[in-house]
């Protein structure tokens, strides 16, 4: 709030000078320094909690809503190694629709370097490189971008604290994450983090012109090896559009003693 | 989700016992093997607006294509892929055809730091970097009967051997017969005057179809870079046809297969949007169109540049540009020994995956033109569309593509897909 009072504050400050006399009234914020250390150790803290899983294989199922009330269902699998000191290994093998059947995306994703991408189309039998430069597109045309799908890297970002906030009967802390990477669609996004376990449970998103595109809302959080939690169901909501997005987690399983060799180029044509 | 494998002896038979051997144990059910079907039904319509340039070819054809796939997999990982493939087609006789895609057994462990896998059987590879066309790709045959971009394969019996670590992917084949290209039949379009006779292909080789071919590949991904170096040594997927008689005295194009041998590379460079690509070879052994022995090398290298989320909006455009150049010029076998490919894809990510992608090829030689057409759409979860064109605007006297300058066509698909 107080971040969106003081642009607005800026801009308008001449035609209504009320507006700004209106955010006077609002705590301060925290000195810019501060806030931004502060966001920077949420991030961190968070990353180093979610360290250590080693790999897990779970599956996808998301339901599209147009704003009529359409619906169209996606499912897929995906299998994931931690690559300790940089990103993780992604492997994601869709089952429906069954036109797409057998496709599958190999993504390794790193810390500071781009990703890298291939796209395994089992019509044509051909593995194909794809760009990493696609992170504001649509995955499988649903309301979740490529980069909303990986985990956010820390580095790839910087974080401003903004305030605590009550969610859904937790304390939550407010940190606002710059994206470093210019092709990212978003300009910022606002992160709700309960001060217990940091998990994220509401992430507002920003687009380049700095209007509020989306919302993503996460709840049925469980907790794996007595350690690691994972949102259950993850509802992304596009204002502009109206369409949505209901993302469904189910069969996690750590644990799996999986490495590279699951995740090669030769492995995509396998991946089924 | 590949899952580890435990190696094992080398024999077909011995394979198919060790891998299956749970199916006929009692505790099959306990060790739990896979069944997977899946696949797709095709309607297809194609249109021809000229009549054909030829007595008895028709302007129309209708059909309908069926391609579904039987998977098991054992407990261990181990896989058996069955695709059979049939056609039905109201216009060509031999556009009617059935054909085994796949009939594989997949088997793959541990090999030190890294990993081997081994397909035999009937299977399908791809190689290549290119959009226009597809140089290196050579070990399956082209099922040219199914679609004139020659990107339908035959299914290939072979002994496919990788073995991979972080040095790269290095691939061996074994290909004990060879598949003899699918033509026109004499009520098809996109033909030479002369019928084929199909039936009755020569080979160079004493051997004839069982000739044993061996290809090799080596592959691997730097940074931005993914590229491949291959070689073939054995009976040429192309054909050379011979002029002759049928049985019954008729005149007729005889299919010919030479015996070549081929180095080929391929590679791709993705940098941001940029996708720059090549694909050559050289090959030795093959006739050129005088039918006179010569070795040549041939390549297409291009690019592709993408535009994100054009207009604010969540769709991709894509601008692609290709060269193909054959150093026989006008001796090359193929329509495109220098001819410039310029095309454009648009991809709006909406939830019914549409996808666009129209192209002209432009001969620097001669007047020709050919345009290309491709849409795809779905429905519904399970029913998807497509629309398919090849325009033939001008097409010059001398081209070999002269015969089909009046075969341009429409082609509407409506597809199952479960």
């Amino acid at each position: 709030m107080t971040q969106a009072c003081s642009q607005r504050a800026s801009s308008l400050f001449r035609a209504f000078p009320l507006v700004l006399a209106a955010c006077l009234a609002a705590p301060p914020p925290a000195p810019g320094q501060d806030a931004e250390a502060r966001g920077l150790e949420i991030a961190q803290d968070a990353r180093a909690r979610g360290e250590g899983f080693g790999d897990f294989t779970a599956s996808q199922t998301m339901l599209l809503r147009n704003r009529e009330g359409q619906e169209s269902r996606r499912e897929l699998r995906l299998q994931v190694l931690e690559v300790p000191g940089d990103g993780n290994k992604s492997l994601f093998v869709f089952d429906e629709p069954r036109d797409v059947a057998g496709t599958a995306l190999l993504i390794f994703s790193h810390r500071e370097d781009d990703d890298e991408q291939w796209l395994y189309l089992p019509a044509l039998e051909r593995v194909r490189r794809i760009s990493s430069s696609n992170q504001s597109g649509s995955f499988l045309g649903s309301e979740f971008a490529y980069e909303d799908m990986g985990t956010p890297e820390v580095e790839k970002f910087t974080y401003r604290y903004l305030r605590d906030d009550e969610c859904g009967g937790l304390t939550c802390t407010v940190t606002e994450r710059v994206p470093t990477n210019t092709r990212s669609g978003y300009s910022r996004q606002e992160v709700w983090q309960d001060t217990d376990e940091l998990r994220v449970w509401r992430v507002d998103y920003y687009d380049r012109k700095g209007d509020h595109l989306k919302t993503l809302t996460m709840s049925n959080y469980q907790q794996y090896l007595d350690r690691y939690w994972q949102a259950g169901e993850m509802t992304m909501v596009n204002h502009v559009t109206g369409k949505s997005t209901v993302l469904t987690w189910a069969d996690l399983q750590f644990g799996n003693d999986l490495d590279d060799n699951d995740f090669t180029r030769t492995g995509l044509r396998r991946a089924r | 989700m590949p899952r580890r494998a435990v190696p094992s002896g080398a024999a077909a038979v011995v394979l198919w016992t060790a891998a299956f051997a749970p199916a006929i144990h009692p505790d099959a059910a306990a060790q739990g093997v896979d069944f997977d079907f899946s696949g797709r039904v095709r309607l297809e319509t194609r249109w021809f607006p000229q009549a054909g340039t030829f007595p008895g070819q028709r302007r129309h054809a209708g059909g309908i294509a069926a391609e579904p796939e039987f998977y098991f997999e054992n407990a261990q990982g181990r896989s058996f892929t069955l695709t059979p493939f049939f056609r039905y087609d109201s216009a060509d006789a031999n556009r009617t055809h059935f054909d085994v895609r796949e009939a594989f057994l997949l088997m793959f462990g541990q090999a030190g730091d890294g990993e081997w896998e081994l397909r035999v059987g009937i299977d399908r590879v791809f190689w290549g970097a290119a959009e226009s066309r597809h140089l290196v790709d050579i070990v399956n045959q082209t099922d040219l009967i199914e679609h004139p971009d020659e990107e339908d394969k035959l299914g290939q019996p072979m002994a496919h051997l990788t073995w991979s670590g972080d040095w790269g992917v290095a691939e061996v084949f074994g290909l004990p017969y060879h598949r003899a290209r699918t033509l026109p039949g004499s009520r098809g379009r996109l033909r030479y005057p002369l019928p084929y006779d199909t039936g009755n292909a020569l080979y160079e080789s004493r051997a004839k179809q069982w000739h044993f071919d061996v290809a090799g590949r080596y592959s691997h991904s730097l940074g931005p870079l993914d590229f491949g170096a291959s070689v073939f040594n054995g009976t040429s997927r192309e054909p050379f046809f011979l002029p002759g008689a049928n049985a019954t005295g008729d005149p007729v194009l005889h299919p010919y297969y030479e015996q070549i041998h081929q180095w080929g590379v391929d590679a791709q460079v993705t940098l941001d949007a940029w996708a720059l690509k090549l694909e050559a070879i050289h090959r030795s052994g093959a006739r050129n169109l005088r039918g006179v022995d010569e070795n040549y090398g041939a390549l297409v290298g291009g690019f592709e540049y993408t535009f994100f989320s054009v207009w604010g909006t969540a769709a991709d455009v894509s601008v692609l540009g290709e060269w193909n150049y054959d150093g026989r010029g006008r001796d090359a076998t193929t329509a495109f020994d220098n001819d410039l490919f310029v095309a454009t894809r648009w991809a709006p990510n909406d939830i019914q995956g549409t996808e666009l992608l129209a192209g002209i090829m432009f001969d620097a030689r001669r007047a020709s033109r050919v345009m290309t057409l491709e849409f795809n759409r779905r429905i519904t979860d399970r029913w998807s569309m497509s629309v398919e064109s090849i325009a033939l605007p001008g097409v010059d006297a001398s081209d070999i593509l002269y015969p089909t300058r009046r075969d341009s066509f429409f082609e509407f698909g409506l597809f199952y897909n479960f």
